[in-house]
């Protein structure tokens, strides 16, 4: 599998380092952007949403949106030396078990990007965490846990999507990077369409802008179905028709996804969701994620065609049973 | 609505309710090609010559002449006058002709295909002074080569008791693949031996009736298909010359229509010589397989009416039930051998 | 160098709209054949996965286990105006009984004739060959054929599988009244059937050099509550020498008919 993992104790690029944040209330900066051919905003290029920002506010700040000036330097500075500091802290995802030595795969970490931003929490306003879970959904996930329960190592259906190479998270939409992993994402602009790939799984979106409907909700697919259109320089994005397992932190084939994208700046891409399902969480949420401009290449990521784990977990698991068999005579 | 059971190999078919056309009187006999009749035929909007509607090659006359004729190739007046009563005399008896009906035969098992019109009496008919469909002094096929005579004898010896084992060792017609009659040459057959032409710009389309085959054929210049793909029916390209259709077909497979032949190579010619007749010409080539080329000649006739759809493979029970009775009459046999 | 004056200018302008506002208000007229008739010669394919589903469908798996994604179930969207198909209920009862067992029951499987709209819509080519009173229409698969009539109309002689064609020209459109077919054929893979009610009439209509317009209403008041109506572009083959090959699958159905009648299972796939 060829992904670019990284460390948490990557250093800070100082791309846009001003312009990322915004305060809310602040006029926005004059800034306009590019047109393509057809007349609307160019959000066209390579993009990349890897922060080390979090997606929940760290309790400890209640209801603090943004950090001041001086926080965000002091902070920076600390995780560029290599200190992640407790978990509420910037960067404060939690430390990976170091899977490999990424030196050995010539990922210069040193030269890794991150957009810039003052934020506490990805999620924005002033609880800054995901609303609490309904019980019917609470219920809803446990019952499916119930029912794999003793079974997740039969069959490559009892298997996580992330292994079976079919959704593996990071392309998931709404699109959050991890926390290790490098987030390449490439935009094309044809008349009236938008196309979205992502680099991780290969997952592309092609989303018409025409303001067609959705598709017959009979269809339900694993990245739902998207329609866009433009609202000014904001490109607004719709989904819905999703599939009812692997879903979004939990949540069911209600959920509806609002995404949108705004370029703010030359080497800066706002992208902004907000997520509902009524049968999920009491309320919609919404988040903030930065990007910024990458250099590209994306490359192909051929997950499915080097999936070792699958194959290899699964004979484990049937080694393991007749080891454990033999015993037992 | 119910079909009716069809007869021969049990094949559905649908009955083609064609006017009874008694045998024409001697001087309405057709005349061949030889006579030299210079017709104009009518142009369809596009300008080529019409051979459109629906035709039958329904006839008594055989593929290779009848043993003791020689090298006779044409019957007179009154040898055709009498040919034609025969086949009124055979039909109003509701004999098959020249076979037994001793019991056990296929021709007593047979039913009586008058019954479902289908005996070909019943239907239009066509005559001519021919005494055979191919042409010239020995009227027959030629001989096979060494080579073909040999691959074809590996052939039947590697056949041999396998004759019911499954489908494929069954005939391609009781299989309801495609009909040897169709070609090409188109040949006549049993029953329903009829046809449609249509035309459209730059094609012909000769649709035979069993088993619904559509052979569309190009009139634009273009080059055969690739040479390793094979067809039942091969690839055919057209041509006009004059007011002659000339067809050139080759890639057949080497089942059919000559069971053995690798390189088959067929033309055909169609001609309308009046309104109600095509002269239908062809030779027949595969240095592979026959000492030399053969042609043959057979006019086909306009007939009222439409095609009927000849839904063979839908309604195939002969075949079943054939391979059926082989598996029955195996088990019996074991039975025996088993002294049960 | 011209001076436009603005009355000129507006002149013009004017004259662009309305050129704009009629090419945009008139169909496609397509070119005639040398009888006046729109010509609908050619090869032509429609470029779905309608045989599978004519309802909006999600991929799926396929019945062949081992055959993989070579044999999946392609996602698609609706041909069917509304997306629905209206089945009396006992109706619906058989359609998903169908669709449970398909493998067994489709005839498409044993390489029977489809009947029509399906013809249309099988994932293979076809061709029109247009002549003034007649016209056939040639089917890749299963060397299927129609004759569609289009003199006086007549009247079926019996029920058949491709049923019994009468055509007439509307305007720009082909218009097919079908008739008469048995009750034998299926509409797709999932299941949908009619009775010998069924009554199809279909329109072909040029809307571009190379695409038709194809529209079929399907009504069968023994098995649907209501008329309903398929509708598809048709793509023309533009490659040179397009031709229709011979796909004789009867050969291929042969396992399937008469397997178990053989001396000896097969050995050869």
């Amino acid at each position: 599998m060829q992904s670019r993992l990284l460390l948490v104790t990557a250093a800070i690029a100082a791309l846009s380092f001003g312009q990322a944040a915004r305060k809310p209330g602040a006029p926005t900066k004059a800034w306009q952007a590019p047109r393509t051919p057809d007349g609307v905003a160019d959000i066209q290029g390579f993009w990349n949403n890897s922060t080390l920002t979090p997606l929940e506010r760290p309790k400890a700040l209640g209801t603090k949106e943004f950090y001041t000036e001086e926080e965000f330097a002091e902070l920076s500075r600390r995780v560029r030396e290599g200190k992640i500091g407790a978990e509420a802290d910037l960067g404060a995802a939690a430390e990976q078990t170091l899977r490999y030595d990424l030196s050995l795969y010539g990922f210069d970490i040193t030269k890794a990007t991150f957009a810039s931003n003052r934020r506490t929490s990805l999620i924005v306003g002033p609880e800054g965490v995901v609303p609490p879970m309904l019980p019917q959904a609470r219920k809803r996930n446990a019952d499916r846990a119930a029912k794999n329960k003793g079974h997740e190592f039969d069959s490559y259906e009892n298997r996580p999507l992330q292994e079976r190479c079919i959704l593996l998270g990071q392309e998931r939409i709404p699109m959050l990077s991890g926390p290790n992993d490098n987030n390449e994402l490439q935009i094309v602009q044809g008349r009236g369409w938008v196309v979205l790939l992502h680099e991780i799984n290969h997952d592309t979106r092609v989303i018409p802008t025409d303001g067609r409907p959705h598709i017959a909700q009979r269809i339900r697919q694993y990245q739902g179905d998207s329609v866009g259109h433009w609202e000014g320089d904001t490109l607004v994005v719709d989904t819905t028709n999703f599939m009812d397992i692997g879903n979004f932190r939990g949540s069911g084939e209600k959920l509806h996804l609002i995404e949108r994208f705004t370029r703010t700046a030359e080497n800066t891409l706002l992208y902004g969701f907000t997520v509902e399902d009524p049968e999920t969480w009491a309320t919609p949420w919404t988040a903030e994620v930065p990007m910024t401009r990458s250099e590209g290449p994306v490359y192909e990521w051929a997950c499915h065609e080097g999936n070792t784990m699958i194959s290899t977990i699964l004979n484990g698991a049937r080694v393991a049973e007749a080891e454990a068999a033999k015993k037992g005579k | 609505m119910k079909y009716r059971i069809a007869p021969w190999a049990a094949v559905a078919a649908l009955t083609l309710t064609v006017m009874l056309i008694p045998a024409p009187a001697a001087g309405q006999a057709l005349a061949t090609a030889k006579a030299g009749k210079v017709w104009t035929p009518p142009r369809t909007t596009d300008g080529v010559p019409d051979l459109q509607g629906v035709w039958t090659n329904n006839t008594v006359t055989p593929l290779q002449r009848p043993k003791g004729l020689g090298s006779k190739e044409f019957y007179t007046d009154a040898e055709l006058q009498a040919l034609q009563s025969k086949e009124k005399d055979r039909l109003a008896k509701n004999e098959e002709e020249g076979l037994p009906t001793e019991p056990g035969t296929a021709a007593d098992v047979h039913y009586d295909f008058s019954e479902y019109g289908l005996d070909r009496g019943q239907s239009k008919m066509v005559w001519n002074h021919r005494t055979s469909i191919i042409v010239g002094p020995e009227g027959t096929i030629p001989p096979l080569t060494p080579e073909a005579r040999q691959r074809l004898a590996e052939k039947r010896a590697k056949a041999k008791g396998h004759e019911f084992d499954g489908p494929e060792s069954r005939p391609l017609g009781a299989r309801c693949l495609v009909r040897e009659n169709n070609g090409p040459p188109l040949l006549p057959t049993a029953y329903n031996s009829n046809l449609q032409i249509v035309q459209g710009p730059g094609y012909v389309v000769i649709e035979s009736e069993e088993i619904h085959d559509a052979r569309i054929i190009p009139t634009d210049g273009r080059p055969h298909i690739a040479k390793d793909v094979r067809q039942w029916m091969g690839d055919s390209v057209g041509r006009w010359e004059g007011n002659t259709l000339v067809v050139d077909t080759t890639n057949f497979t080497d089942q059919n229509p000559f069971d053995g032949a690798q390189n088959l190579h067929v033309t055909e010619r169609f001609t309308r010589v009046d309104d109600e007749t095509i002269l239908y010409q062809f030779t027949v080539e595969d240095p592979g397989m026959w000492t030399k080329p053969w042609s043959g000649e057979l006019p086909i006739t306009r007939i009222q009416g439409q095609l009927y759809e000849y839904a063979c493979n839908e309604a195939n029970y002969g075949l079943a039930n054939t391979l059926r009775g082989a598996r029955v009459a195996e088990e019996e046999a074991a039975k025996k051998a088993a002294g049960k | 160098m011209y001076d436009f004056g603005v009355t000129k200018l507006m002149g013009l302008a004017l004259v662009g709209g309305l050129l704009t506002i009629s090419a945009a208000g008139q169909a496609y007229k397509a070119p005639r054949t040398a009888d006046g008739k729109p010509n609908l010669n050619g090869i032509w394919q429609a470029v779905n996965s309608a045989d599978w589903d004519l309802l909006g469908h999600a991929a799926a798996q396929g019945p062949v286990l081992s055959l993989g994604a070579v044999f999946s179930r392609p996602p698609g969207l609706s041909v069917v105006e509304g997306d629905e198909i209206p089945y009396l209920p006992a109706a619906l009862a058989r359609k998903k009984s169908n669709q449970a067992d398909w493998v067994k029951l489709d005839p498409e499987v044993k390489c029977y004739l489809p009947g029509v709209p399906r013809a249309t819509y099988l994932p293979y080519p076809f061709q029109i060959i247009q002549s003034q009173k007649t016209i056939m229409v040639a089917y890749e698969y299963a060397g299927a054929v129609r004759t569609i009539n289009l003199e006086a109309p007549t009247k079926a002689p019996a029920d058949s599988w491709m049923g019994w064609s009468n055509g007439r020209w509307e305007g720009e459109s082909l218009v097919v009244d079908v008739s008469s077919q048995n009750d034998e054929t299926w509409f797709d893979h999932a299941g949908d059937y009619h009775s010998d009610a069924l009554h199809v009439i279909e329109r072909y209509t040029p809307r571009s050099a190379d695409t038709l317009n194809y529209e079929a209403t399907i009504e069968d008041s023994k098995v649907f509550s209501r008329p309903w109506k398929i509708s598809m572009p048709l793509y023309r083959h533009v490659e040179k020498d397009a031709k229709l090959l011979e796909y004789k699958c009867v050969e291929f159905a042969e396992e399937v008919l008469y397997g178990p009648l053989r001396k000896k299972p097969r050995t050869n796939p």
